[in-house]
């Protein structure tokens, strides 16, 4: 990235971590996570918000981080697919991912993964239909979707044994 | 690709953000982001400054006003699909509010900068040509009042001078049932077309949308006997936003979506 771009001052909360940052306002928050904060678990595929890879949580909630500037996200909790994983091994809903084969080339997972568990918080008792469509605005090229589906949906069943 | 340089500016309130744009002829409002950053990134637009208008809490309201709503510009469509009172007062608008774009979309773009941006499927824009809402618009001249009539004036073109901002949206309560329905090939896609019916007795209104360089709002004088009927009308009505010959594929959709609509109507949905 050019040298000669004016910079702002931020702070960023990543994760629950506070950064201080110094970055150019046209830098995307997908950018900024990636490229200033090492944080490469957050893909940018389509950079026009349909393809779903670079999905993360502001607040909570998803949203698409290449359609913000990472300035813009002074003063909210933005979450990676890093924050939603725990130190060791893996959350349910990724251990579901991996029983029922819901990524091959794993491009589209961080985003898979941070607007289901997004679902699933705001609704553990989510129906297969509210599940695909939670599900359809983030893009898989490689495995038709079916496994990513019954993975959520088993992760759903365990949470409610649970 | 990634958007050229620009200056950036937070707005603190809506006479910050109305004195930047005053100042600042280069200058563009960035509310949700949603229409204009991807088209930053593919340098379509290339702005000098943006100021952003997220932390206007003053635009985030909504609120009974006479018979209808009056919703600020920067209430965000996940909030238009969950809100009690809109629930309760214009149940409509939730529902059309519920078929712009996915979650992840529909938690960051704003009513304001939907109808700014005057897409001609946006369903934001169709209700708001459906109901004949108002939009109140400010700017360092001072405050406008636009019928949606007034402010629509075509693909991506509204009455809307650079040095303004859409402040409030005024949403009169509808008269009659009403129905919702869109074609999209994929849940989450802009629709192919769609349509808002209204039925009050026999008569009523249909409004398009995705055909035609804006929605168009047509009175219905009968709905028709049956089903049969019904679709002749509609198909000569759709014939008059058609642009040219082949859109006829699209009219068939658009007649289609009218009659689901008016079908959700009479299944009291
Ligand atoms: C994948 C995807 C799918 C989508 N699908 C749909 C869909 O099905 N239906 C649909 O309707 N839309 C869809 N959209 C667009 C979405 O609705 C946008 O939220 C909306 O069009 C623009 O709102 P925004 O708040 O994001 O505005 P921004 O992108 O911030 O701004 C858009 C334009 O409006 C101007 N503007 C914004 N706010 C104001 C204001 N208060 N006063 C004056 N000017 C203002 C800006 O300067 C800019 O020119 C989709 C978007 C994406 C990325
Ligand atoms: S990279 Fe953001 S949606 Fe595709
Ligand atoms: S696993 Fe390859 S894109 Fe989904």
């Amino acid at each position: 990235m050019p040298t000669e771009e004016a910079r702002t001052a931020i702070e960023l909360n990543v994760n629950g971590i506070t950064h201080r940052l110094d970055v150019s306002p046209r830098w995307s928050l997908a950018d900024v996570l990636r490229h200033q904060l090492g944080l490469t678990g957050t893909h940018v595929g389509c950079e026009q918000g349909v393809c779903g890879a670079c999905t993360v949580w502001l607040d909570g909630l998803p949203v698409r981080s290449c359609l913000m500037f990472g300035v813009q996200a002074q003063g909210h909790q933005v979450t990676t697919v890093e924050g939603i994983t725990p130190s060791t091994g893996l959350s349910p809903l990724q251990t579901a991912f991996q029983e029922h084969h819901a990524l091959q080339c794993g491009f589209c997972t961080p985003g898979m993964l941070l607007t289901a568990q997004a679902l699933l918080d705001r609704n553990p008792k989510a129906e297969e239909g509210e599940i695909r469509a939670a599900l359809s605005g983030n893009l898989c090229r490689c495995t038709g979707y079916q496994f990513i589906v019954d993975a959520v949906l088993a992760a759903r069943d365990a949470g409610r044994d649970a | 690709m990634k958007p050229a340089a620009f200056e950036y500016i937070q707005a603190a309130s809506v006479e910050e953000a109305i004195q930047a744009l005053a100042d600042h002829p280069q200058a563009k409002i960035l509310a949700g982001g949603q229409s204009l950053v991807p088209l930053m990134n593919f340098r379509l637009n290339r702005p000098g400054m943006l100021v952003d208008v997220n932390n206007i809490d003053d635009l985030a309201t909504i609120a009974v006003k006479d018979a209808g709503l009056a919703i600020g510009s920067l209430v965000r469509h996940q909030r238009l699909v969950e809100d009690a009172l809109i629930g309760d007062r214009l149940p409509i608008l939730a529902q059309a509010a519920s078929h712009i774009g996915h979650w992840a979309i529909r938690n960051r773009g704003t009513i304001g900068g939907s109808l700014a941006h005057a897409d001609p499927a946006a369903e934001l824009v169709a209700l708001m040509i459906a109901l004949n809402g108002t939009l109140v618009v400010r700017s360092h001249r001072g405050v406008r009042r636009l019928t949606a009539d007034e402010f629509f004036l075509g693909y991506f073109t509204t009455a809307l001078e650079p040095t303004e901002i859409i402040v409030q949206c005024e949403i009169p309560a509808p008269t009659g049932r009403m129905g919702f329905s869109e074609v999209v090939r994929r849940p989450g896609d802009f629709a192919l077309a769609g349509a808002i019916v209204a039925q009050s007795g026999a008569a009523g209104w249909v409004t398009w949308f995705g055909l035609g360089s804006r929605p168009e709002r047509f009175s219905v004088s009968h709905w028709g006997q049956d089903d049969g009927e019904r679709h002749a009308m509609l198909g000569e009505l759709a014939t008059r936003m058609m642009l040219a010959e082949d859109e006829e594929y699209k009219r068939d959709i658009a007649v289609n979506a009218a009659m689901r609509a008016y079908r959700q109507i009479k299944e009291g949905k």
